[in-house]
């Protein structure tokens, strides 16, 4: 049981590559890959997490609680800002794929095969 | 390539991918069986030291102030990539208005989701602030409530008042309001270095914990980012939405 977040954390990274590769519309190509990024929020909160540990916010629990660690949390916060700047980029290029393609197939996307 | 040999190539380099990936993962320690230091350091300093409640906020705005401060130039220069790569092309112009007055409407805009909408509107914007300027007592902080704050004009648009949404939200005060939180960001690490010494280093007066007003620099460090962050995703979301209702390629051009 202890090693299914990080089986899950496969599962998704997997999951997502196969959504890139067999996709037939970059809108789903990039969806797909957000389904990649989530795979590492997995892991880090996995890495982080520790047996009976509370959320690391003391407002209303003592100082000397046990929480898990806050380090792994900030790098998903930070995570999650990449993926929103790399999403919007990418939603930016599809809406000019589809602008100079007239489609939003991959397979379309003459101007990289010549 | 076809379809077919793209997915029979995918499959066996995920077969073996996969298998790497799980025998690296299995060396991980179990869940639950937590080996690191930093976190309990941190879990240890961070109310009495820092005296914040939330410690993600503290990291992110104190302990961790400098790689945000990346972080955040990362987002302002992606949302530059954004507009550049939306810019107007040759080609296109935008399209003239086929509506009463200047308002572009929304299609699906009912009554009531106008009215909904108008009556979200104040409370998307408080909760945004709230989120923002707790950020160290409870979960939140300049980056969540940023993105709170943006959806606050959004509703306008929801309302079906686009071009509205541009006189609630005007483009050039968006650009200025995410300029100012980016460099107001930085200008607090700029403090760092003058009154203490260091870059980022946390000059203001720490307060007692659980207090609005407590934890230093990071109120006014969420503050800006709050603001940079709200300005950033406006930026963006009136980029995508000028594509949607606003430009059109010339009668010749591909678009459908």
């Amino acid at each position: 049981m202890s090693f299914l977040p990080f089986a899950i954390a496969a599962w998704l990274f997997l999951i997502g590559l196969y959504g890139i590769v067999s996709a037939n519309n970059l809108i789903r190509a990039i969806l797909s890959l957000t389904v990649v990024q989530s795979a590492t929020y997995l892991v880090l909160l996995g890495i982080g997490y520790s047996k009976g540990g509370q959320a690391p916010i003391f407002a209303d629990i003592p100082a000397t609680s046990k929480a898990v660690d806050p380090v792994v949390q900030v790098l998903v916060l930070t995570d999650i800002v990449i993926e929103a700047t790399v999403t919007a980029m990418l939603l930016a290029l599809a809406v000019q794929a589809h602008k100079r393609f007239g489609s939003l197939d991959p397979q379309d996307l003459r101007a990289l095969r010549d | 390539m076809s379809r077919r040999t793209r997915l029979l190539l995918f499959a066996i380099a995920a077969a073996g991918f996969g298998v790497v990936l799980v025998l690296g993962l299995s060396g991980l320690p179990a869940f639950g069986d937590y080996k690191g230091v930093y976190g309990n350091v941190i879990d240890g300093i961070g109310v009495t030291e820092r005296h914040a409640t939330d410690l993600v906020t503290a990291l992110n705005f104190d302990i961790r102030a400098f790689d945000t401060l990346g972080e955040e130039f990362i987002l302002f220069a992606s949302v530059l990539g954004v507009v550049l790569i939306l810019r107007q092309m040759r080609g296109e112009h935008d399209r003239p208005s086929q509506h009463e007055g200047d308002e572009h409407t929304f299609g699906g805009a009912s009554e009531a989701l106008r009215a909904l909408s108008l009556l979200l509107i104040p409370l998307i914007l408080a909760v945004g602030v709230y989120i923002v300027v707790h950020g160290q007592i409870t979960p939140g902080g300049g980056f969540q409530g940023g993105v709170v704050l943006a959806a606050g004009p959004l509703a306008v648009f929801l309302a079906g008042r686009y071009l509205r949404m541009k006189i609630v939200a005007p483009h050039t005060l968006v650009e200025l309001g995410e300029a100012a939180g980016a460099m107001g960001y930085a200008l607090v690490g700029m403090g760092g270095l003058v009154f203490a010494g260091v870059f980022f280093k946390n000059f203001l007066p720490l307060g007692t914990p659980g207090h609005l007003l407590s934890a230093g620099q990071m109120d006014v460090a969420s503050a800006a980012v709050g603001l940079e962050v709200s300005g950033a995703f406006l930026v963006a979301f009136s980029e995508f939405l000028d594509q949607a209702v606003a430009v059109q390629s010339s009668p010749s051009g591909s678009e459908e």
